[in-house]
């Protein structure tokens, strides 16, 4: 990032890792970033430029054609029980084929896209820690992650088609913070759903921890897939006791039921498609981001959860 | 430690911390495996949770299976892997192998042992074995284990040596390679281990048109009650450790190749458990 005023886009910038990551990018001051997202942004810094367009219109290759990128950092992957199978196809897998598509049109020397350690699935089978070589195996079991896998798939595809520049694929494991995500989700519910007689090991990571990660791909020379890990591994007993709630056990044969009434009665932000997450491991090795990246998560496990929770930890 | 710490200790865990004595708990305070300040290591191993475990072990190794043990300390400092000869229908051949680790050897080591993929799928069952520090058998947790040196154990004979029938006692059945290629691959030294007794413990034969019809390797029913074999005789075990093996050469080799290692460290156990059968008098005691 040595070169005077590079031009870096980040697709759903609103979101909350998009707004930490402008924030951090911005302080370096030799940047110029253009944010794609059409949610609004508040607490926008003056110069970040901001683009409400859908990553699906047209608008979003005028981005690239109007002016040199030096990068593409796509954090706008959707995962919202709420909506349909159908919007998250559009929007995960059309909508990041035509971002890759403009990068490699207007030649963009670097694409980094976010994408995380649940694209592998919780799976009895699984060893206790994935390598980035291991199958993505998570729409097997939970037909909403398969636009997700999808994505993924697109992304290192892209990674061999187009070798003139450097695509970078982040897998995190779970994100905490305020981040509107799943394992927050999860951690952030008044009584916390547990299946009886599980407690898989987890592994979670401060949402500023993987601000670092993005800014460590974006250094020139990086290019691969790699595993984004947190502080440490924890049954998923400890994450709860830290986070201080009570829990709601459910035997697990009973669970897909309970879930999907709790669903439908909106009381959850689940829709249950992941229960096995409660049950198995999902775990990864993080070694290739530590040797290659020189990254390693510097946020604690307890820092982590109380982010999630935003207490005053 | 202070009263409050004490009294935030479940009920269960200070019963059986009374049953042991205190240097044995300052050992095993000491084992040396890596954990998080949560006390949880990579597999979810927690020794604080782990001792119901070592407990149970203990039950059943001194009381119950009254087991003698020679050669532990032929177990190298560090990593190593123990291969054993597998029987009796339910692994306690394991346990016991895990509780001489512990019981007979200072200081005390654990034992890490494979459990099938159908375990975590099990409520309760795959949680408790894995806080006691047992961990799914894949290549990769092996090898994981062995670069933290760690201690694992092995049965290459898998399933056709757990359920194999009464008639073919301490026939060893074929061994699988892939114990050979990770040990060539992590470089860990071989501790051939002869576990005696364990094959009379439940004496069963086999009902092949049943495992066939229900796509099992085996159906094993014993000709007196409980039929099932759901609760092991109390046979006396003998475990025998025999001398550390080392191996060299590319971990990628095909398995005619590995197979005259594989044979060798099969004829030493094959022949400790000669000279175990040979020595012992009677199979209860």
């Amino acid at each position: 990032m040595a070169d005077a005023k590079q031009r870096i886009v980040i697709t759903g910038i609103a979101g909350r890792l998009g707004r930490l990551l402008a924030k951090r990018l911005h302080r370096t001051g030799t940047l110029e970033i253009i944010g794609i997202d059409r949610r609004p942004f508040e607490d926008k810094p003056a110069d970040v430029v901001h683009k409400r367009v859908d990553i699906r219109s047209k608008r979003t290759r005028d981005v690239f054609r109007t002016q040199p990128i030096s990068a593409l950092v796509h954090l706008g992957l959707m995962h919202d029980p709420r909506r349909s199978n159908r919007t998250h196809h559009q929007w995960n897998v059309v909508g990041t084929q035509h971002l890759l598509e403009y990068c490699m049109h207007f030649r963009v020397p670097k694409v980094i896209v976010v994408s995380s350690t649940s694209v592998y699935g919780p799976r009895p089978e699984n060893p206790q820690f994935l390598t980035e070589d291991s199958p993505l195996l998570a729409a097997q079991d939970d037909p909403g992650a398969l636009s997700l896998v999808e994505a993924d798939m697109l992304a290192s595809s892209f990674f061999w088609k187009y070798r003139e520049g450097e695509t970078v694929i982040l897998r995190p494991v779970h994100i905490l913070g305020q981040v509107a995500n799943a394992a927050s989700n999860y951690l952030r519910m008044d009584r916390i759903p547990v299946l009886m007689g599980y407690d898989p090991m987890m592994q979670v990571i401060h949402e500023a921890d993987v601000v670092e990660a993005v800014c460590a791909a974006l250094e020139p020379g990086v290019r691969g897939i790699y595993n984004v890990v947190g502080p440490g591994e924890v049954p998923i007993s400890v994450l709860i006791r830290e986070a201080g709630r009570p829990t709601f056990p459910i035997p697990h044969l009973a669970a897909p039921f309970v879930a999907k009434l709790f669903w439908n009665l909106g009381l959850a932000p689940f829709r249950g498609t992941e229960l096995n997450h409660l049950r198995y491991v999902c775990m990864v090795d993080g070694s290739r981001a530590r040797e290659e990246l020189g990254f390693r998560a510097t946020r604690t496990i307890k820092e982590a959860v109380h982010a999630a929770l935003d207490d005053t930890y | 430690m202070t009263r409050s710490e004490r009294s935030s200790i479940p009920g269960w865990r200070r019963f059986i911390e009374s049953r042991f004595d205190r240097e044995f708990l300052q050992k095993i305070q000491a084992l040396p495996t890596r954990q998080n300040e949560y006390g949880y290591d990579p597999f979810g191993f927690h020794r604080d949770e782990a001792i119901a475990g070592i407990y149970l072990a203990h039950l059943m190794y001194r009381y119950y299976f009254r087991a003698e043990v020679a050669g532990v300390e032929n177990v190298p400092r560090g990593r190593a892997l123990l291969i054993s000869n597998h029987s009796g229908q339910l692994p306690f051949d394991g346990l016991v192998i895990g509780a001489s680790m512990l019981f007979a050897k200072d200081p005390p080591r654990i034992v890490r042992s494979m459990i099938d993929h159908f375990v975590p799928t099990l409520p309760y069952v795959g949680a408790t074995l894995t806080r006691w520090g047992q961990i799914i058998g894949t290549p990769e947790n092996c090898r994981h284990l062995l670069n933290d040196e760690e201690v694992i154990v092995v049965f290459p004979e898998g399933a056709r040596g757990v359920s194999k029938p009464f008639s073919k006692r301490y026939q060893l059945q074929e061994f699988g390679m892939g114990f050979m290629r990770l040990a060539l691959e992590t470089n860990t030294p071989i501790v051939p281990v002869a576990v005696i007794g364990a094959e009379e413990q439940a004496p069963c034969f086999n009902i092949k048109p049943l495992a066939r019809l229900m796509g099992i390797p085996a159906f094993p029913m014993m000709p007196f009650p409980p039929f099932f074999p759901a609760v092991p005789l109390p046979t006396k075990y003998r475990v025998y450790f025999g001398e550390a093996m080392y191996f060299a050469g590319d971990p990628d080799q095909d398995d005619e190749e590995l197979r005259p290692a594989v044979t060798q460290v099969r004829n030493t156990i094959q022949s400790m458990i000669h000279l175990g059968l040979k020595a012992r008098k009677h199979v209860f005691w």
